[in-house]
């Protein structure tokens, strides 16, 4: 495979995945933001939660058609740009991004044209139906890609068959509860809740800066507070780390993160700040909570982490391990009815993925010398410095989050949210704060678990399609200006959108009596 | 329930299914799209044709989506195959589709003229692109593609972008657009007030319905008489792996013909493409509105059909290899997987349905380019 055509798939799939997932969270959370504004719309028949909720609506669509938009090249990418990884484990792998297509964009899709059309078409509560709908359809949406990608991580019911080539289902329902895609879910989508309830938090207080349409901020911030509240709990007390003490390649993600390079007595402490350094493989300056980490990875006293060092040595022996069965697959090939043949890959064949890392080295997996093994043993570690920053920027921005809105739900329990300047000011200014977070933890849950595109299956630079380095320039450069026009018109339009404010013409039809706005609305 | 056989026998109709539902709902978005700029010259009557689509578009083109994840499931080597294969022509028709959603939601988002005029051009990119290249991709199939498949059930392309349009694909890919756009003027001739753009739908709508009879008849002709066409060498294990080095293909002038030969059943696909686009004709001249839909939604599920049963059971041949091309017992996901999607499909597919269903008679009725002026909720 051409390095170059390797590197540029992954960039390209990096770049459109990440900025797919600018938009996503958003819909995640704001579709059940307006679930609850529009209940209490139904339940108390005031006008005022109407507007709010067609205010809040009107930032989702626009947010919400740029991620329809960029979710297309994603379903469509591992075709184009991953077709070894297609065919490989399309068996298992397709599956969810079918049924997530069935059971879940339909519904989303359908009810969220009639969400925008049907207000005057439909009853109070069956518009509450279809909105609920929306919601629900999004967020079923992300459990069957969390779903896909847990089993990226975690290949759970599945072996391969030498006929055929490729990874085949043995066991759905372990692909569905799997444990990893389980914890990611409720990781993920509690982050999307926190990034809407910001950004609801956030414009609300710029509002009430200013003394704009306090009516419809003051409300929206009480429902961000306790929305936001519930969100960065969960967030934080269900990260999904607790995954990580269950595979060899999960311990290694664990691992990296933690830049443990050796394992540690148990139970281990929690690194919080250090400098990884790659070529004595130690951390300088450790500054470490002992039996944290230890009990949050094994959820127990005395269950080991396992350090780096030790990982690899495992992998060397998965290495060899996998020669035997990728001797027994080239036999098959040519002779399906080896009986020999069958029967050492009955013994070997969970570690065939491990041998084809040696195929960076040399053509022949078989032929591999001590030392590519030894090399190919040490690609199973990650990049540790990106990994232990990424990981740590990530948890302190969730720790932050929980400390915004306990305070934000602390003021508006008190009523004081509107005085507060200085809270309304930080509220503001951490509107960037969960993209920050969430694409930092993309980038831990991807890049720890390569070099791997399936954990322990398939090396990545083995997944990519044939393709020539001048194609995937040409996509390359295509989607960058594509998405990148698309962003700041997006970003202009939303920002338009605010400072329009909550009504659809530009005088509010119901003044607000004892709020009137400081500085006469002209916008 | 079902052996292998007869799973993988559903799943190609199911394959067909989900193309002839995109085609039937997305497909008259597309027509409308590439229409937008041709039947509506006021900002007003664009309006009313994009909020003839507006509400219901968005459900329409999960039919492609499903169909990309679907393939995917079901058809493994034909998603990892064709679609890294057909690069280039992917990503046109990528581009040109994020552009509707977008278009759609953010041209009225400001008056100014020339933002509403550029997003009128991008939306009928995305109408017009995608209708042509998803036609231009159909005739390569039935031409077959230059793919070689190694020992590692690798895929390895030997052409590019430009190599897809040769005359066959371009008379395939301008038949995917005239079929199309008689899909999307019957819409409109049914969801927009009387009046102008009513007319010049009428008449776009004549005018294409005419041209995809005779390119129909061209490309039928063609494959008759041409020198397109597979055979396989052999008898196909219905039951085997799915492994496409096992199977021998030969390339025989015709060869699409010989199904009609062995089932003569099969000969009404191809009347049904004739006759349901001769009845959109019709109903257009009429005025019967609804005849017109009903024949433009029989015309592709005829073509389409078409060309489904002509290459029985080959779904991708290959041009360049004899132990590459891909079939419906060579290149299909494991028997537990199929049954599962079956099951799954069973279940959700009626659910899908009834809901769709529901949201169209919500969204009933005609736009009017007053309504247009005074709902706040239209794009």
């Amino acid at each position: 495979m051409d390095p170059g055509v390797i590197d540029l798939s992954r960039l390209q799939f990096a770049a459109t995945a990440l900025y797919h997932f600018l938009f996503v969270p958003l819909t995640l959370g704001l579709s059940f933001m307006l679930v609850i504004m529009e209940s209490v719309y139904v339940m108390t028949n005031r006008p005022i939660w109407r507007t709010i909720t067609r205010f809040w609506g009107r930032i989702f669509a626009i947010n919400f058609v740029l991620g329809v938009a960029t979710g297309l090249t994603m379903e469509f990418q591992f075709g184009t740009n991953w077709s070894y990884f297609s065919h490989y484990v399309g068996d298992i792998f397709g599956a969810p991004l079918a049924i997530e297509g069935l059971m879940a964009f339909f519904l989303e899709a359908t009810f969220v044209g009639i969400m925008f059309f049907g207000w005057d078409r439909l009853s109070k509560l069956a518009h509450l139906g279809v909105t609920f709908l929306v919601a629900l359809g999004t967020n079923l949406s992300a459990l069957w890609i969390l779903i896909a990608n847990g089993w990226m991580q975690h290949p759970v019911g599945a072996t391969f068959n030498p006929d055929t080539m490729r990874m085949e289902v043995t066991d759905f329902g372990a692909v569905l509860f799997n444990p990893v895609a389980q914890a990611k879910f409720v990781h993920t989508v509690s982050a999307g809740y926190v990034c809407a309830s910001v950004v609801v938090l956030g414009i609300s207080a710029y509002y009430l800066l200013r003394g704009k349409w306090v009516n419809v901020a003051k409300r929206s911030m009480t429902v961000a507070a306790a929305f936001g509240l519930a969100s960065s709990l969960s967030v934080v007390v269900l990260g999904d780390e607790s995954g990580y003490a269950l595979t060899d390649n999960q311990k290694m993600k664990l691992a990296a993160i933690e830049a443990a390079w050796h394992t540690a007595p148990s139970p281990a402490g929690l690194t919080v700040f250090g400098v990884p350094d790659l070529k004595t493989h130690e951390t300088r300056y450790e500054v470490k909570i002992p039996w944290v980490l230890g009990l949050i990875a094994t959820r127990s006293l005395d269950g080991a982490v396992s350090g780096m060092s030790e990982l690899v040595l495992k992998a060397q022996e998965r290495i060899v391990s996998g020669q035997s069965a990728y001797r027994a697959v080239q036999v098959l090939k040519k002779d399906p009815q080896n009986m020999a043949a069958r029967e050492v890959f009955a013994r070997h064949g969970r570690d065939l993925g491990y041998a084809m890392l040696l195929k960076r080295y040399v053509e022949d997996p078989s032929t591999a010398t001590p030392e590519q093994v030894r090399r190919a043993a040490w690609d199973t570690v990650p990049n540790v410095p990106v990994m232990f920053w990424s990981f740590r920027v990530m948890a302190a921005i969730g720790f932050l989050m929980i400390a915004l809105f306990a305070t934000a739900f602390l003021l508006c329990s008190l009523r004081k949210h509107m005085d507060a300047k200085w809270f309304l000011r930080l509220a503001v200014f951490a509107i960037p704060l969960p993209w920050i977070a969430i694409e930092l933890g993309w980038l831990v849950a991807e890049l720890g678990r390569q070099p791997w595109a399936i954990d322990g299956v398939l090396p990545t630079f083995l997944a990519t399609s044939t393709l020539s380095r001048a194609e995937l320039w040409t996509t390359l450069i295509g989607f960058t200006l594509l998405y990148g026009t698309l962003a700041v018109i997006e970003v202009r339009l939303i920002l338009a959108t605010i400072r329009h404010g909550p009504y659809e013409h530009s005088e509010d039809p119901q003044p607000s009596h004892g709020d009137i706005p400081a500085v006469p609305v002209t916008a | 329930m079902f052996d292998y056989e007869i799973l993988r026998l559903i799943w190609w109709v199911l394959l067909g299914v989900l193309l002839i539902g995109f085609a039937l709902t997305d497909g008259f978005d597309l027509g409308v799209t590439a229409l937008l700029p041709f039947v509506a010259r006021t900002d007003a009557e664009r309006r009313m044709v994009i909020n003839s689509v507006g509400p219901t578009w968005e459900g329409n083109q999960v039919w492609f989506i499903l169909g990309g994840g679907a393939i995917f499931a079901a058809w493994p080597f034909v998603y990892a195959v064709s679609f890294s294969g057909f690069y280039l022509a992917m990503f046109l028709v990528l581009a040109a589709l994020i552009l509707r959603p977008v278009g759609f939601k953010y041209r009225s988002k400001k008056p100014d003229p020339a933002w509403r005029s550029r997003w009128d051009w991008a939306l009928f990119v995305g109408g017009l692109v995608p209708a042509l290249v998803f036609g231009v991709a159909v005739g390569n199939v039935l031409q077959g593609a230059p793919f070689r498949i190694d020992s590692d059930l690798r895929s390895w392309y030997e052409g590019g972008l430009i190599g897809l349009f040769t005359p066959f694909t371009l008379l395939c890919g301008l038949l995917s657009v005239a079929m199309l756009v008689v899909h999307g003027a019957a819409w409109l001739a049914i969801k927009v007030e009387h009046g102008a753009v009513h007319d010049r739908a009428r008449r776009f709508g004549t005018f294409a319905a005419f041209a995809g009879l005779v390119l129909f008849a061209i490309g039928g002709l063609w494959i008759a008489f041409g020198d397109i066409g597979y055979r396989m060498v052999g008898a196909a294990d219905a039951f085997g792996p799915s492994n496409p080095l096992r199977t021998t293909t030969e390339q025989v002038a015709g060869g699409w013909m010989t199904n009609y030969g062995l089932h003569p059943w099969m000969i009404l696909a191809p009347v049904l493409g004739f006759a349901g686009t001769a009845l959109a004709l019709a109903g257009i001249r009429a005025g019967r509105e609804l005849m017109a839909f009903g024949g433009s939604s029989i015309g592709a599920l005829g073509i389409i059909s078409t060309v489904g049963l002509s290459m029985f059971p080959y779904i991708l041949p290959s041009s360049i290899d004899i132990h590459s091309s891909l079939t419906v017992w060579n290149a299909s996901s494991s028997e537990t997987t199929l049954g599962i999607m079956l099951v799954v499909t069973v279940v959700f597919l009626p659910i899908v349905l009834l809901y769709t269903a529901w949201a169209y008679k919500v969204m009933f009725g005609r736009v009017t380019t007053q309504e247009v002026n005074t709902n706040p909720d239209f794009y």
